[in-house]
This record gives C-alpha cells, structure tokens and sequence, in this order.
C-alpha cells in the first residue's frame, strides 16, 4: 500500500532521514519506534509533504506521491494526527471534526456522507458527542487526543498516521485509544503507521515494527521478535542488561 | 449563526434611521467616517483576527484605493462609479503579488515586512508630487452621482457609505459561518495541523490578504469621492496602528466587534477635545486597560455582560447542557 524507497528529508539544516526505506501493506498496523529526535515525526511530515523529502520515492498505493501538495495527499486518503494532538483550541469540538472534511465539504454531494461520519465518530467516542459545543482547548488530553483521531478520520483515510498518540496520557486512556485503532482496522480496514515512544504498547498493537535512529532505520521486523530482541529491550524497554541476562 | 444575522438585520435598521435623529451637521459628519473606518477594521479583522495575520501596513492599501480613485477622476477625468473598481482591482493585484513572499513570514516579521510596505507606500504618496500632488494633497476630486443625484452632503455621504460598509459586514459574517472561515480560524489556531487538514494555508492567507486590501481600497475610494480632498497624512503608520487598535478593542474575530472598536476610535477624538494634546495618553491607557480586563474586546466585554444578565435559572440548564 505504502512504499518508501531511500528517503531523504531534511528539517531546517538537520539532515533528519537519512536514506529510509520502509513499506506497509494493506490492513497492517505498523509501528515506528526510536528515541526524540531519531526522525519519527519528520518521516510522517514527509509523508505528509509538510516537510517534503529532498530525494527518494514515496509510493502509495502504487503511484508516486513524492512531489505531491500537502491537500493532494489528505485527498488521495492518508491522513495525519499530528504531534501533541494540535486541536483547534478556540473552535467547537464539532468546527474541528468539520475541518477533518474540509476538502470533501467542497462538493455539495459529499454533505450527506459528512454528516454520518460525523455520526460514526461520535459514536466510536462518545464522549466527544457530550461536548460537541465545547472549545477544543477546554477538553482533557484524553479527549483532545480522540478529537484528533476524529479529525483525521473525517477525511475518510485508508491509510492514517498517528504520531505519538500516547504522548502524556494515562495508560488507561491509552489502552482505550489502542483499543480504538485496532477496531477501525477491524471494521474499515484502515492500515496504520504509528510512531511511538511507548514502545512496549506500540509494539504489542502493531504487526510489524521498525527501529529508528538518528534518522536511520536501524532494525525492523515482526513485533513479536522485535519484542524479544535484546538491544530493542534495552534501549527501548527500559530493561536492564543484567535482567536480559538473568531469563 | 442565526443569531449573527438577527443582529445583523437590527444593526441595519439602526443604522438606516440613525441620522434621522441628528438633522444632518457635524454629528452626521462623525458618523460617515464611523462608517468608513468600520469598513476598514472588519476588513483587517479578516486578516487579523480570522487569519491571525498581523498587518502595519493596511493604511497604505487604504491610501492606494484613495489615491488611484482621486488621481483616474480628478486628473484624468474617469467616472468615479469606473474608478472606485479600477482602484480595488489595482490594490487586489498589489496584494496578491505582495502575499505571496510576505506572508511566509511570522509574527514580527510580517509585522515589520508590512510596516515597510506601508512606509514606502506613504513616501511614494509624499514624493510623486506631479501625480499626487504630493504633501499639499490632491485636490478637485469629484463626488459620486447617480443620474443626476450626487451624494453631496452629510446625508447622501452617509447613505452611500454605510451601504458599501453594511455589504462588506454581511460579506465578513457569511466568510466566517462558511468552510473557509472555520478553515482561517484553524490557520489562526495551527497552521501546521490545518495543513495536515489539507488546507492551502499558504493561498488561503494571500487570499484572504487580498480581500481584505481590496475592501480597504473600495473604503479609500469611497473617502476620497466623499473628502473631494486626500492628503498623505491620513495614510501613514499611525493610521495603520489606529486600524489595529480598532480590531483589538473591538474584539479579534467579531466582526460587530469590529464596529464597537471603530466607533469608540472615531468618537473618541471628539470627546478627548477638551484634553486636547493629552488624548493620545487616555489611547494608551484605553489599550492597557482593555488587554488586562477585557482579552476579548468590547465584543467579548459585551457577550459576558448578557451572560450576567441572564435570569441565573437559564444559566445553569446552559450549563448541564456543556
């Protein structure tokens, strides 16, 4: 569905990837880990084509999207929740969902299809419903977190990036917020790219992992072995080497 | 977003019986620059307070509408009905061609970026003496008419202007109830997650730049048929600043907002008579006072009023209701 052929992105001077090559297939839930700064977010901005890569080549769903406009990517059906949710703090909850569909609320035709959606998201979060005349700014991070999701589902993604989606939440609200990605592959079979730092969590959803590092991808593979490795427990886990050596 | 209209319908009426009350004279004379500078103030807010864009310069654009319009009918004998669209198509290609790089700057950048813009604008006002007459002004500028009626006179001056300054009201809140609003307030907001939206933030802000410099140019020619007399003065910085304080107090993003701050900018001049030179301290205090107890303008001042207002019962269902 997605492929990355040695992509380089650069963020201001910082030559932040450095030739990444990376795929997704269809349904899969893919996670990327590392530590900040390893180029996580920078890949999912390339992707984005907010910060568009210098060489290299981005396919989607088997055409090239490199040089394509940030508008032409959400259009083609990949759609991003940024970094630190970024809601609209001053706009309703329901004025942020809308701008999820702002391209498609172009065609009069697609109001009706809005409209469910909208019904879709409130029912997969209903508390968003509750407090759908609510400012963004005012809901907690847990809410504002699936205000995001929400938002990026308007846009009718088949392919949705989540970065960091755990950032400063509780891990019961992160377990909700999981539990929430892994249905909507169930049920629409949407694929998603995950960038995480909770890698125990990232890598017990997704199928598949990849490890950055300082703008390189340095190890990937089935979450499962990804897991059991040794340096990902190490440097990712928190495990010490002396537990390692203890099992 | 009815209740915008509802207030949009009575403001209209208010104004349309305003100047009944006042028999034409100098009190009228007030209310015509009343009109001119709300026009002026919605059409920064747009920017300002929709986009989030700061401009220093948006006298200059005021300036040109006046100038272009005065020199096409005054020097080369146009219809000032062909001129005043002459002279917002004019300032609306300025714009665009300037958005473009300008407005990739941010905050203090583009403040500068715009005051610059606005200075040169101003010096080319002052120096181009065989066109504009330079410092003494231009002259000879002739009225609007329509058939044989001209709008001549306090009365037809008020007409005339309020009605473009009314269209542009009713213009301003369809924008902010429609797509491309929320989509300008999202910019405000997060330009980066509006992006990732798939909104053209980069466009989105050159036009609505545009727009609001094309309603100041049709303001600006409307002044100068109304004046008959435009001088470089009325287009400097401090004009450009005044704008600004006219959208902050008012309220940033309400466009009846707009026309409180306006209002209170073009009646306070009369009424700080008496302090004569003093004024510009009670300005000064006036913006300190505002930012520190009312953030949201006179607009938000009054919106939290009516809330006290209401019967405390109603306040709570409100309330549950979240």
């Amino acid at each position: 569905m997605l492929r990355l052929k040695n992509i380089n992105s650069y963020y201001g001077q910082v030559h932040a990837l450095k030739n990444v090559s990376l795929h997704l297939a269809k349904g899969e839930i893919v996670t990327l880990i590392g530590a900040n700064g390893a180029g996580k977010s920078t890949l999912l901005n390339t992707l984005s084509a907010i910060t568009p890569a210098r060489s290299g080549e981005l396919l989607f769903e088997g055409n090239s999207i490199t040089t394509l406009s940030p508008s032409r990517i959400v259009e083609l059906g990949i759609s991003q929740v940024p970094e630190g949710r970024q809601v609209f703090k001053p706009l309703s909850v329901e004025d942020n969902l809308e701008l999820g569909a702002y391209l498609r609320a172009r065609k009069r035709a697609e109001k009706g299809a809005i409209r469910d959606d909208l019904a879709m998201i409130y029912e997969l979060f209903p508390r968003l419903k509750e407090r759908r005349k609510q400012m963004a700014g005012t809901l907690s991070g847990g809410e504002q977190q699936m205000l995001a999701i929400g938002r990026a589902l308007m846009a009718r993604p088949r392919l949705l990036l989540l970065d960091e989606p755990s950032m400063g939440l509780a891990p019961l609200v992160v377990q909700e917020i999981f539990r929430v990605v892994e249905a909507l592959r169930k049920e629409k079979g949407t694929t998603v790219l995950l960038v995480e730092q909770n890698a125990k969590a990232a890598l017990t959803l997704a199928d598949r992992g990849y490890v950055m590092e300082t703008g390189k991808v340095i190890l990937e593979g089935p979450s499962g072995e990804l897991l059991e490795n040794h340096e990902v427990q190490r440097a990712y886990l928190g495990k010490e080497k002396k537990e390692i050596w203890e099992r | 977003m009815k209740r915008d209209y509802l207030l949009f319908l009575l403001f209209t009426l208010v104004v349309l019986v305003a100047p009944l009350a006042f028999e034409g004279g100098y009190l009228l004379n007030v209310l015509v620059f009343m009109g001119i500078n709300t026009m002026l103030a919605v059409a920064l807010n747009l920017l300002l307070g929709f986009a989030g864009q700061i401009s220093l310069g948006h006298a200059a654009f005021f300036g040109l509408g006046a100038y272009i319009s005065g020199v096409l009918t005054a020097n080369h004998g146009v219809n000032p009905w062909v001129a005043l669209p002459i002279a917002a198509l004019s300032v609306g290609v300025i714009a665009f061609l300037l958005g473009f790089p300008i407005l990739k700057l941010k905050g203090h950048y583009l403040a500068m970026a715009t005051l610059g813009f606005g200075i040169i604008v101003f010096i080319v006002f002052n120096e181009t003496v065989e066109i504009t007459g330079g410092p003494s002004g231009l002259t000879g500028i002739p009225t609007m008419k329509i058939g044989a009626m001209e709008f001549q006179g306090e009365m037809k001056s008020y007409y005339l202007i309020w009605g473009f300054t009314l269209l542009t009201m009713l213009l301003s809140i369809n924008l902010d109830h429609s797509r491309i609003g929320r989509a300008l307030r999202a910019i405000h907001d997060s330009e980066v997650a509006s992006r990732v939206m798939g909104v053209n933030a980069r466009f989105l802000k050159v036009q609505v730049f545009t727009l609001s410099a094309v309603i100041s140019a049709v303001a600006g020619s409307l002044y100068a048929h109304t004046m008959t007399f435009v001088s470089p003065s009325s287009f400097g910085f401090n004009f450009s600043v005044e704008l600004v304080t006219m959208v902050i107090i008012g309220g940033l993003g309400s466009i009846f907002g707009s026309f409180l701050g306006a209002a209170l900018l073009t009646f306070l001049p009369e009424l700080l008579r008496v302090v004569q030179d003093y004024d510009i301290v009670v300005y000064g205090l006036l913006l300190i006072v505002m930012t520190m107890y009312m953030p949201k303008g006179l607009a938000g001042g009054v919106a939290s009023l009516a809330r006290l207002l209401r019967p405390a019962k109603k306040r709570t269902v409100d309330h549950a209701q979240g």
